[in-house]
């Protein structure tokens, strides 16, 4: 009896243990994906090209980790880095495809 | 003799283009080339429009549309917008002076020169930016670009030209046909998540549904301006139709009067040269 109670508490003690270490890790992957979010729509910024939906993702992943759920904040943060590398690669694209549409 | 005539012909006309680009560098800004190509793309597609009435919008692409119209002119929605902007345009500055000191003609029957390429600052010149600067000029807060007292003003200065063709000159002047060409570029260039162009509905689609609205011919769809628009329930200038077009395919909007936007109007208001300016107007 004296050992299950032994088990019990290390058990639960461990679960304390990872709890605040597995918040912290997702903190971090979190805080690095979004500031590879912030740099992708920073450069989208210089092309004057930035979509409205990267704004609200980056937004929204800011709201989550207000929550702390890293885990949602990090995925959204890598939805707004990945629409703004689509609209860095549409800005790049449309520097000459422009010119296939002019009226000639 | 005759060999050495076949040889110079043949070499004349081989050395005929190379001559012909050095006198117009290829892909060089061709401002005359691009309103002919325009004007005759649109007046091809639709055949049976008068020229004049491609100002009107998409009243010209829709005869329903177009009874609404004439029926919502008998007591026009931008009507409290002119009778506030021609007291805003009337009422002096503090310091005495009016709007009248800062425009030729005193301000009235100008609309259809905006906007302009100013050789002195190097920049295209609109006619929003121009009412904001003579604010400032006068010790004035400038206005918002995009409604309510822009609007007015410049609601009553495009009424005090209504019908006069629009008349934008392109100086030959390398910084003004660089504004050209960036406007044209603007024009043309795919943006937001919704991949479209300026092009895309008012080019490709004139004439089309995009929802439960008309689309525009790119031709002389800036005449009306400003314009009320029920959407908005409220009037707004170019920078509004602009930012809103923008965000409509998911792209973040420039700040009003960026130089981006004044480009694209001076490449726009030059494809409409000739059209009357009818504006205010009303949309829906």
């Amino acid at each position: 009896m004296h050992h299950r109670s032994l088990i019990a508490a290390a058990f639960v003690l461990s679960l304390g243990a990872a709890g605040p270490a597995l918040s912290a890790g997702d903190e971090a992957a979190y805080k690095a994906a979004l500031a590879a979010a912030e740099n992708a729509e920073q450069q989208a910024g210089a092309l004057k090209n930035q979509w409205t939906t990267t704004q609200q993702a980056l937004t929204a992943a800011k709201k989550e980790a207000g929550t702390g759920d890293f885990d949602k904040a990090t995925a959204l943060a890598k939805q707004a880095e990945a629409l703004a590398n689509a609209s860095i690669a549409q800005a790049k694209e449309q520097a000459t495809d422009w010119k296939n549409a002019d009226i000639r | 003799m005759r060999r050495a005539s076949w040889v110079a012909t043949v070499v004349a006309a081989l050395a005929a283009p190379l001559l012909a680009s050095a006198a117009q560098p290829a892909g060089a800004p061709d401002p005359q080339a691009d309103f002919k190509a325009f004007r005759s793309y649109f007046t091809q597609r639709f055949p049976s429009l008068k020229l004049s009435d491609f100002a009107n919008g998409p009243y010209s692409m829709d005869e329903g549309l177009r009874k609404q119209w004439e029926a919502i002119e008998q007591f026009p929605p931008y009507e409290f917008a002119l009778d506030k902007g021609k007291e805003l345009f009337n009422t002096p500055f503090k310091n005495g002076k009016t709007y009248a000191d800062c425009f030729p003609n005193k301000g009235l029957g100008i609309r259809q020169t905006y906007p302009y390429f100013d050789d002195k600052s190097g920049e295209v010149i609109t006619l929003e930016l121009a009412v904001n600067r003579c604010r400032e000029a006068n010790g004035e807060a400038p206005y918002d670009y995009v409604k309510d007292d822009m609007a007015a003003v410049t609601a009553y200065m495009a009424y005090t030209s209504r019908g006069k063709p629009m008349d934008i000159k392109i100086p030959k002047d390398s910084r003004a046909l660089a504004a050209y060409e960036k406007g044209k570029e603007y024009f043309y260039t795919r943006r937001g998540q919704l991949n479209f162009s300026c092009a895309s509905c008012h080019v490709q689609n004139p004439g089309q549904h995009i929802r439960t609205e008309v689309l525009a011919p790119a031709l002389g769809i800036l005449n009306a301006m400003p314009i009320y628009r029920s959407e908005w329930g409220s009037m707004g200038t170019i920078s509004r139709r602009f930012m809103t077009c923008n965000s409509q395919v998911r792209g973040v909007p420039l700040k009003p009067q960026d130089e981006n936007y004044r480009d694209v109007e001076y490449f726009l208001s030059y494809m409409a040269n000739g059209l009357p300016v009818s504006g205010p107007g009303s949309r829906p």
